[in-house]
C-alpha cells in the first residue's frame, strides 16, 4: 500500500513536471537572484540572472514602456509592470512569459502592491486616479478617482503601499496627499490631506513603513506624513532648501524610487540644484548637502548605506557619481556612456546594474573596485528591477 | 520657416531621438502626454508655431517644462515644432 502511494506520489509529480515544462518553464529554481530589464521603446523585458550576470529570456508585448515601472508578486514569481499606455501586465519570471495583461486606463504611472500581496494598485494620469486589482487575477476591484476642488482631476504620483493594507499617494496638480485603506477591497477608506505644497513630483516611504514623503517640484521641500500618526497632518521638512536662488532648469524629473538611508541620514535629490541634500532622519532637518555634477534623478543607497549613488538629468546623464557616506566626499566619478538611465544594486550590494539608454546596453559594475565586470547587450534599457523588491515595503 | 534641407540629416534624426527620449520623459514616448501634455497632432492643432516654438526654446514658468534652448538652436526648434504640427516628428 505504501509503496503504492508512494508511486502515485511519484506519477503525480511527473505530471506535474511535465505540466511546467509543457508550460515553457525551466526547472524548478528559485527566484532570489532573478529581475526585470524595461526595454522601453521596444515594449519588452528582459529577465536578468544576477549570479551569472546574464540575460535568460525577451518577453515582448507589453505596450508603450515609456516610465515603466513594476512591483513583484510576495513568492518573487511575478512581475506586474506598469507600462506608459495604461498596460498592466502579470509576468511569469520563471516561465518567462506574460500570465495576464489588461488595459486598464489610458495613462499610467507606477503601482504599488499591498501588504498581503493581494491587491495591485496603480497611479494613472489620465483619468487621474487610483485603480486597485486583484493581484492573482487582475479583475477590478476598486477605482479611486483624484478629484478634488470644483471636481477636476488631479494626476497621480509616488504611489506606495503601507503597513495596514493601505496605499499612500500624491495627487500632482491638487497638491494633496491620500491615504486609502484596503481593509475592504472594493471599499477603500479614505483620508486626504490638503495643502502638502506645490507640485509634488513623486514620492516614497521609508524602509520601515512609518513615512511618507512626497518631493516637491513647485516649491523647495518635503512633505512628510507619519503615518503612525497621521492624525498630525502633514508637515514641511527641508524648506527654502534653495535659500531664495532661481532654480536651474530640470532636463529630467527627479525620481524618489527608494528612500536612501544610510545609517540615520537620507539622502535626497535637490529640484533645481545640483546637490545632492542629506537629513537627519531623526530630527528631520538638513545636516549637509553635497555638490554634484549635475539635476540628480536618482540618489540610491547601497544596502548596507555606505555608498550612494547618482545619476543625472540631460545634459550630464553620461555621468554616475558615488558619495561615500562616512565622508560625505564624492568617491568616485563614471561614464557609463549616453543617456544614463537607472541604477539597482544586487541583493546585497556587491554589484550595480546601471541602463544606458542611447548605448544600447546595461554595464554590471563591482561596487568595491569600481571595475566594469559585465556588460547586457538590451534595446534602450530603462528601469533595471531585481526580486529582492518583493520582500520591501515601498516597493 | 524652416526648410528641410536646412537641417542637416544626421541632426534632424538626433532632434527626433531627443524629442523621443528626453521630451518622451514627460510628454510619453509616443508622445501620448504624461505629467505634461500630450503633444500629437490632434493635442496641438490650432496652437500658433510661434508659440510652441517659444515654449520649447524658453520653457514655461510655474511648469516643469524647461528652456531647451542649450539643446537646439531656433531654426531646430521651428522644424521640431513643423514636424509635431504635421504629425511627422516620430
Amino acid at each position: 500500500m505504501i509503496a503504492e502511494r508512494q508511486q502515485r506520489d511519484v506519477s503525480a509529480a511527473l505530471a506535474g513536471c511535465l505540466l511546467l515544462l509543457l508550460a515553457g518553464c525551466a526547472t524548478p529554481r528559485g527566484s532570489g537572484d532573478l529581475g526585470l530589464v524595461i526595454e522601453r521603446a521596444a515594449g519588452r523585458v528582459q529577465v536578468v540572472n544576477t549570479s551569472q550576470q546574464r540575460s535568460l529570456a525577451t518577453i515582448a508585448g507589453l505596450g508603450d514602456l515609456s516610465h515603466a515601472s513594476l512591483v513583484y508578486s510576495r513568492d518573487a514569481r511575478y512581475a506586474y509592470v506598469f507600462g506608459r499606455d495604461g498596460g498592466l501586465t502579470k509576468v511569469d519570471l520563471l516561465c518567462r512569459r506574460i500570465d495576464k495583461r489588461v488595459l486598464q486606463a489610458g495613462n499610467a504611472i507606477g503601482g504599488a502592491i499591498s501588504q498581503n500581496g493581494r491587491l495591485i494598485a496603480v497611479s494613472n494620469y489620465t483619468p487621474g486616479g487610483v485603480k486597485v486589482f486583484d493581484a492573482a487575477t487582475l479583475e477590478p476591484l476598486a477605482d479611486i478617482p483624484a478629484v478634488y476642488g470644483n471636481g477636476q482631476h488631479s494626476k497621480v504620483v509616488g504611489l506606495v503601499d503601507a503597513p495596514g493594507n493601505r496605499f499612500v499617494f500624491s495627487l500632482y496638480d491638487a497638491g494633496e496627499i491620500w491615504i486609502a485603506d484596503l481593509h475592504d477591497p472594493r471599499k477603500p477608506a479614505l483620508q486626504k490631506f490638503m495643502n502638502i505644497g506645490k507640485q509634488p513630483y513623486d514620492g516614497t516611504v521609508t524602509p520601515d513603513g512609518r513615512y511618507y514623503i512626497a518631493g516637491l517640484f513647485g516649491e523647495d521641500g518635503l512633505a512628510l506624513l507619519d503615518l503612525w500618526q497621521p492624525e498630525q497632518g502633514v508637515r514641511r521638512v527641508l524648506q527654502g532648501y534653495g535659500r531664495g536662488e532661481q532654480p536651474l532648469p530640470v532636463y529630467k524629473m527627479p525620481h524618489m524610487d527608494y528612500w536612501a538611508l544610510a545609517g540615520d541620514r537620507a539622502y535626497v535629490p535637490a529640484v533645481g540644484r545640483h546637490e545632492v541634500l542629506v537629513i537627519d532622519q531623526r530630527s528631520w532637518k538638513e545636516t549637509g548637502r553635497v555638490a554634484v555634477a549635475g539635476q540628480p534623478v536618482f540618489v540610491v543607497a547601497r544596502p548596507d548605506g555606505r555608498q550612494v549613488w547618482v545619476n543625472f538629468a540631460p545634459p550630464h546623464n553620461d555621468t554616475v557619481q558615488v558619495i561615500d557616506t562616512l565622508t560625505g566626499n564624492i568617491v568616485q566619478a563614471l561614464r557609463p556612456g549616453k543617456a544614463v538611465l537607472h541604477m539597482e544594486f544586487t541583493p546585497r550590494g556587491e554589484n550595480v546594474w546601471i541602463s544606458v539608454r542611447d548605448d544600447n546596453r546595461v554595464d554590471v559594475y563591482d561596487t568595491e573596485s569600481f571595475a566594469k565586470i559585465a556588460t547586457l547587450p538590451a534595446q534602450n534599457p530603462s528601469g533595471i528591477f531585481f526580486t529582492p523588491r518583493a520582500h520591501r515595503i515601498g516597493q | 520657416m524652416v526648410v528641410l534641407a536646412d537641417i542637416p540629416a544626421a541632426r534632424q534624426q538626433a532632434l527626433r531621438h531627443l524629442l523621443a527620449q528626453d521630451c518622451g520623459s514627460c510628454h510619453g514616448l509616443t508622445l501620448q502626454g504624461g505629467l505634461g501634455p500630450a503633444l500629437t497632432r490632434e493635442a496641438l492643432a490650432g496652437k500658433s508655431p510661434e508659440m510652441l516654438r517659444a515654449v520649447i526654446l524658453h520653457g514655461r514658468p510655474g511648469t516643469p517644462m524647461a528652456p531647451w534652448r542649450p539643446f537646439m538652436s531656433e531654426a531646430e526648434a521651428e522644424w521640431l515644432v513643423q514636424q509635431l504640427l504635421e504629425g511627422k516628428a516620430l
